[in-house]
């Protein structure tokens, strides 16, 4: 059934809850001025309205795919009658009017989420805070309904879709582009605290952990949408990549390393009430590279040739709205950063000079990618010289930072706030420093080749892992064992939570050097029944047949795959062909390991009736997106940690008798 | 959305990138080939190396590059004959030349500066405890002397 008017009610409400945004954008912002409480107390039921109102919005238009209104234009664009079910509701956020709807639809459920959450926070604050997290709504809504309105009607609608491009038409659609955004918007959250904060003129540690969560859990999404985007390449674009340094990869990997920065910098401010105007332009920065993203990604700018989202016009919106919060945050930054003075003191060796050190690393990571993004068009602009700054710069540059990371991470991690000794600290580590050592030798005498990618990676990865492990060991105290590990298990969850985020990263590090590394690549031309060894598997191609699909034909070839005498498995790969796209694709086949994946290719017919076959054996190539699940996972242990969950009662006291600002 | 840019390059033929009979008899002068054209950009893809290309263009390259390496250039030369050719725009790994210095020295630098600052902030001498103010003095006598 489709209802005409269901749709101009979605339109209506995207209009009303843009209306809804300006005034909350205005009035708790006077009355939080002027201490007027019931002006601040409006700010609450307009989020929630703001919420409910996109959510409806989104709703409708998710009802106008599912039954393939094509009276929208955005439906007879990306979808088709005959398309699966799964594909015409993630078909909803495939495309850039609809997307950006989502976008709407996750931004204003952090702001609601801060309204319901935010009891603990002072009355003004949190009025603030919502008056800005509005300011950012207004901006987007506008850009919505100005440029991309998900909602304009074709006159004489089209008897049927032109369907939804092929490669999107994956599982990996449904998760990764609403996992992102719920991490780009919700480092806005911390961009309205670090407003609100210095409007009041005050930060303090009541701050800093009010802050954390939502840095922390936008964090987390960004880790998991990043980590879900990587997968998905490496399955779906048929060679087994998982990371290309592509601007619009780039767009969503530097508000990562920065909101990493910030995490640890927020708990400096709460723990020790120090770095306060460090971490307030660190909050301004992570939504900034957020805008910036929004901006390479939508307007195209930086990638001139791909299709989606390509026009100058929203770009140039997108641009301004990127000038306005950034320069008016700057500003505000410059103006009032001068009365965020620091109070905790604290030696050179000490946990909080540590922080700093991964905040510098962090940091200028980040700008490492930020300049390599955005140098061709620099170089363009000023220089006149096409260039292209491609996955070899990335590599040369940007790994030392990570290198230096990972080298310094356990050391830093393991030293007491205030004043350390490098000494206890070494000493706790020495035994993991001889094992990463020995194990890098091992690696280096098992693999084949002299290259060192392999068995650095091994030496960081037990080097990192190892680090997490010997803090958690080391704040059990010098009972027994049995004492010991008991006690481990009742250390705060944020203990864990930091350990094991930093054994995701240890892991991520070991399978990127070591996939890398010790890949193995065959290319050949088989004729059915023909046998191949590769590794130590052996490869069989059994026959190749046609068959019909949903929407698609396909070519699926069956291969299986032996070690001595025992098949491990039957693989099929497939080329498909879409036929209202008119697109092909390929679909690898792959065999799941802890120690190796193996990815199988088919290729076209060759003129001797065999088959073009791609074989590539990556080891250890889950490790990488296992240790971002870890990482996401040590994000989750340590946002449920008592101190956040009763933060806010606890908050309540120290706000009732704050003290003016420092 | 990140990962559907990439996606929608792929469009126009069939993901394939290497072909069988591209590939040279001598596994060493192959291996050669493969490292370089990783570094070379398909001047009609966003983004990719002819490696990963599969554009019928990134073809032609990719079997130009191994008839220079054939044919006994060393690895700069190769690479150097396809700049000469098809402009700087193919290098994925821009010279450090002219303006491009920039590109190569801003990291380092903006970390040296980095240290710096944060050095500096980890020694600064801050006073520990200035004591109590003006105001907090005058209260602290009213309420003793009360």
């Amino acid at each position: 059934m489709s209802c005409p008017m269901l749709i101009e009610l979605g339109h209506f409400a995207l209009i009303l809850a843009f209306g809804i945004a300006i005034i909350q954008m205005i009035v708790p912002m006077v009355g939080a001025h002027r201490g007027n409480a019931g002006w601040m107390a409006m700010a609450e039921p307009a989020a929630t309205a703001q919420f409910l109102l996109a959510a409806f919005s989104f709703a409708v238009l998710t009802w106008a795919f599912v039954t393939s209104d094509f009276s929208l234009q955005l439906v007879y664009q990306n979808s088709h009658t005959d398309k699966p079910m799964i594909y015409k509701i993630t078909g909803v956020w495939g495309n850039h009017e609809g997307s950006m709807l989502l976008w709407m639809v996750i931004l204003t459920l952090v702001g609601a989420c801060a309204a319901w959450v935010g009891d603990g926070l002072p009355a003004r604050l949190r009025a603030r805070v919502l008056a800005v997290q509005a300011s950012i709504a207004v901006a987007f809504f506008a850009f919505v309904l100005f440029t991309s309105n998900p909602f304009l009607r074709l006159e004489v609608p089209p008897l049927n879709g032109r369907d939804l491009n092929p490669l999107l038409q994956d599982p990996g659609l449904a998760f990764h582009p609403p996992f992102l955004y719920l991490g780009y918007v919700g480092l806005s959250m911390s961009f309205s605290f670090a407003i609100a904060a210095l409007i009041e003129g005050r930060v303090d540690a009541a701050w800093g952990r009010w802050v954390r969560p939502w840095t922390l859990a936008a964090w987390m999404f960004l880790t998991v949408g990043i980590a879900l985007g990587s997968w998905w390449a490496y399955y779906e674009l048929g060679w087994g990549g998982f990371w290309f340094w592509d601007p619009v990869e780039n767009a969503s990997f530097m508000p990562w390393l920065i909101a990493a920065a910030l995490l640890h910098s927020a708990i400096v401010v709460e723990k020790r009430e120090a770095l306060k105007s460090w971490t307030i332009l660190l909050a301004i920065m992570a939504f900034g590279f957020s805008l910036l993203g929004a901006f390479i990604v939508r307007s195209g700018v930086l990638t001139s040739v791909h299709a989606f989202a390509n026009d100058p016009e929203r770009g140039m919106l997108i641009l301004i709205i990127l000038a306005i919060f950034l320069g008016g945050a700057l500003t505000l930054f410059a103006i009032r950063a001068g009365a965020m003075e620091s109070k905790g003191v604290f030696s050179t060796v000490s946990r909080e000079s540590a922080l700093i050190l991964n905040n510098i690393l962090l940091s200028v990571s980040c700008f490492v990618v930020f300049i390599g993004t955005i140098w061709p068009l620099v170089s363009e602009l000023l220089f006149d010289r096409t260039l292209s700054v491609g996955p070899p710069f990335f590599d040369a540059a940007f790994t030392p930072f990570m290198v230096a990371l990972a080298i310094a991470l356990p050391l830093g991690s393991i030293l007491a706030w205030k004043r350390g000794t490098l000494g206890r600290a070494s000493k706790s580590l020495v035994g993991w420093l001889v094992l990463s050592i020995a194990m890098a030798g091992l690696a280096y005498a098992i693999q084949s080749g002299n290259s060192a990618l392999g068995p650095i990676g091994v030496a960081l990865g037990v080097w990192v892992v190892g680090g997490a492990i010997a803090d958690l060991w080391m704040r059990s105290g010098r009972d027994t064992l049995a004492d010991r590990l008991r006690r481990m298990t009742r250390l705060p969850r944020a203990d864990w939570g930091k350990a094991v985020a930093h054994i995701g990263m240890g892991v991520t590090i070991f399978g990127i050097a070591a996939m890398l590394a010790w890949e193995k690549e065959d290319i050949r031309v088989a004729q059915i029944g023909d046998t191949w060894e590769v590794g130590q598997f052996e490869f069989r191609l059994d026959g190749v047949n046609q068959g019909e699909g949903p929407n698609y034909l396909t070519t699926m070839a069956d291969i299986s795959v032996w070690r001595g005498d025992r098949q491990i498995g039957d693989l099929h790969p497939e080329k498909r062909f879409y036929q209202v796209a008119n697109m092909p694709t390929t679909e690898a086949a792959i065999i799941n390991g802890v120690i190796r994946d193996i990815y199988v290719v088919i290729g076209d017919p060759q003129e001797n009736g065999g088959w073009a076959v791609r074989i590539y054996l990556k080891p250890f190539a889950n490790w990488i997106w296992g240790g971002a699940i870890l990482m996401a996972l040590g994000g989750c242990f340590s946002l449920s940690d008592r101190r956040l969950r009763v933060g806010a009662a606890s908050a309540k006291k120290t706000t009732a008798k704050a003290v003016p600002a420092e | 959305m990140k990962r559907l840019a990439i996606i929608l390059l792929f469009l126009a033929s069939p993901l394939w990138a290497v072909d069988p009979n591209e590939i040279l008899d001598d596994p060493v002068l192959e291996e050669r080939a493969r490292s370089l054209s990783q570094e070379l950009r398909c001047p009609v893809c966003r983004n990719e190396s002819i490696d990963e290309s599969n554009a019928t263009l990134a073809q032609e390259l990719r079997i130009v590059l191994r008839e220079r390496i054939v044919a006994g250039d060393t690895d700069q030369q190769a690479l150097d004959f396809m700049v000469a050719r098809y402009g700087e725009f193919v290098m994925l790994r821009p010279d450090a030349r002219g303006a491009n210095l920039i590109l190569w020295l801003a990291a380092p630098a903006m970390l040296l500066i980095a240290l710096i600052v944060g050095w500096s902030t980890i020694r600064a001498k801050r006073p520990v405890d200035e004591g109590l103010t003006e105001a907090e003095k005058a209260e602290l006598e009213k309420i003793l002397g009360s």
